[in-house]
């Protein structure tokens, strides 16, 4: 027990740490995540703003980014985190890796997410003469709330997972805790600290995105 | 691929107009060419002289404004309650909450649903659902409401129940109603007018009661079959002969003056013995139709004398001859 209290303010700041890249990670990643998969959506082929060529390219370079390991992704990225966020090292470069990355994650989720929106739905809207803008915002996202709320807590517990690699580019938080205290050091109990932090974080994650997706679809 | 060709059809103000056809004929297709959900290829469609093939999206969602539409599957939206789907297109007219809320209340008192405005579709009967979809439709005040197969999801029941409230929309509200459907009952419940469409093509168009009485394509002869009982054929007809003695006649008569009544007077006068082996009497859109089939025993000029006594607006003819 002494062992866990005397790296208690270290757990609790690297927990902090983590809870901020991981954070603004998914602010960043999610909006811009939200942007990209809806007009994935969107710009498909018979869908309210079909454009084949935007389609082609939005479509290629998600498949050009998600399968890059993180590891290496953000490990190449520092040139452009240096432009983006003036340095290629510590937490800011590693949100940042992080930030893009998990936009084309959660941009094909979104994809995912929509395309299971009733299409006579969309079809009534027009009917009645909303416009493509208004029906994706009084539509399309409200109709797919609920799984989107389901597919954005599944991309925060993936960012948790990227956020562990942030020490590779200098960046804090449990994961980097975890490998330069605890699995450099021999010390088991800094890792397992570390571990169980996560999965607490990882479970209060995963129970409020149900309890929210239960609320919205009503059952 | 062409979905519709060289259809023309005119749709008069107030009526209530009947397109019929299996599916893949192209009814669907066409009804959304009314509102500009598809897009033509050539030809011209003029709503209240409009012509919407030439309008820009932005007057084009303005045009759909006045026209109200409803769905086989109801198409409501499940993120929002009753009253708040009946007050989206209010919403996209930009019409003020207070406003949109009055008249929310009175098109779910007129569709017998304001107790239901909190609900959600999923809380819902199809048919309730389906009188939501007439109230979200009629919420714009449109001059043209269309129905897209809006009974074919419901059971015979609920069916009825939203052909009455459509009857209501148009006697009440005057609307003109274009009836996408496979169901010649519809037709034969709702219509003044009636195109039959086959492959992407209108084959025959007219007055409800005449098509319904008198078709002339296989298509809609066999529409027609499937509300009134057709003349025995074939085997149903040997089956009958075998069960009754006697020469077979089709009695059918299509004025409001004459009656089955005519016919069996007459031949009770003539001292000839008959049997009713087969149809009935429809009502179409208030006319009455009646296609008999009798089994007639007698001498044959007695016959003969007891059918000229019969009159005008009976068409009888010996079964299988």
């Amino acid at each position: 027990m002494n062992e866990v209290q005397e790296i208690l303010p270290d757990l609790l700041e690297q927990t902090a740490i983590m809870l901020q890249i991981v954070g603004l990670g998914m602010l960043f990643g999610g909006v811009a995540g939200l942007v990209v998969g809806t007009a994935l959506y969107v710009t498909r082929r018979g869908g309210i703003l079909a454009q084949p060529v935007v389609w082609w390219v939005i479509n290629a370079l998600v498949n050009l980014v998600r399968p890059i390991p993180f590891i290496i992704f953000i490990a190449a990225l520092q040139p452009v985190a240096r432009v983006v966020v003036g340095k290629g090292i510590g937490n800011e470069a590693a949100t940042f890796a992080i930030a893009l990355a998990a936009t084309f994650g959660i941009a094909r989720i979104v994809e995912q997410n929509l395309v299971s929106v009733d299409p006579g739905v969309i079809e009534a809207a027009r009917a009645m003469g909303a416009g493509p803008w208004r029906i994706i915002r009084t539509v399309i996202v409200p109709e797919a709330l609920g799984p989107l709320i389901l597919g954005l807590t599944f991309a925060v517990i993936a960012v948790v997972d990227m956020s562990a690699v942030a020490g590779l580019v200098g960046g804090e938080g449990l994961g980097n805790y975890a490998i330069t205290y605890g699995y450099r050091q021999y010390n088991e109990v800094v890792t397992w600290a570390a571990l169980v932090v996560i999965i607490i974080i990882v479970q209060l994650v995963q129970g409020l995105g149900n309890a929210l997706a239960r609320k919205v679809m009503r059952h | 691929m062409t979905a519709v060709d060289g259809v023309s059809i005119d749709v008069e103000r107030g009526q209530i107009y009947g397109i019929i056809g299996y599916s893949g004929a192209g009814k669907s297709t066409l009804v959304r060419l009314i509102n500009g959900l598809e897009p033509v290829t050539s030809g011209s469609i003029l709503v209240d002289d409009v012509e919407v093939t030439t309008l820009c999206s932005r007057s084009l969602r303005e045009l759909r404004l006045g026209i109200g539409m409803i769905f086989q599957r109801f198409n409501l939206l499940r993120s929002r309650t009753v009253a708040n789907n009946v007050g989206y297109p209010l919403e996209v007219a930009g019409v003020p909450r207070a406003e949109r809320a009055a008249k929310v209340t009175r098109l779910l008192e007129f569709v017998g649903l304001a107790d239901r405005a909190g609900a959600y579709p999923e809380e819902l009967s199809g048919g309730q659902q389906q009188r939501v979809g007439i109230a979200r439709a009629l919420a714009g005040d449109p001059s043209i409401l269309l129905a897209d197969e809006a009974t074919s999801a419901l059971d015979p029941e609920t069916t009825e129940e939203v052909l009455d409230l459509l009857a209501r929309v148009n006697a009440e509200l005057g609307v003109t109603i274009v009836v996408i459907t496979h169901e010649m009952e519809v037709v034969t419940r709702l219509a003044h007018r009636v195109a039959v469409m086959e492959g992407g093509r209108v084959v025959e168009e007219g007055e409800t009661y005449d098509v319904f009485t008198a078709p002339r394509t296989e298509t809609a002869k066999r529409f027609v079959r499937t509300v009134v009982r057709a003349l025995p054929e074939g085997d149903e007809l040997a089956a009958l002969r075998a069960k009754h003695d006697g020469r077979f006649f089709t009695v059918s008569f299509t004025d409001a003056g004459a009656t089955e009544a005519r016919v069996f007077g007459a031949l009770a006068r003539a001292g000839v013995d008959f049997n009713l082996v087969h149809g009935g009497v429809d009502d179409i859109q208030g006319r009455v139709y009646g296609l008999l089939t009798i089994a007639v025993r007698g001498e044959d000029a007695a016959i003969a004398q007891a059918f000229a006594s019969v009159g005008p607006g009976v068409s009888i003819t010996e079964a299988g001859a």
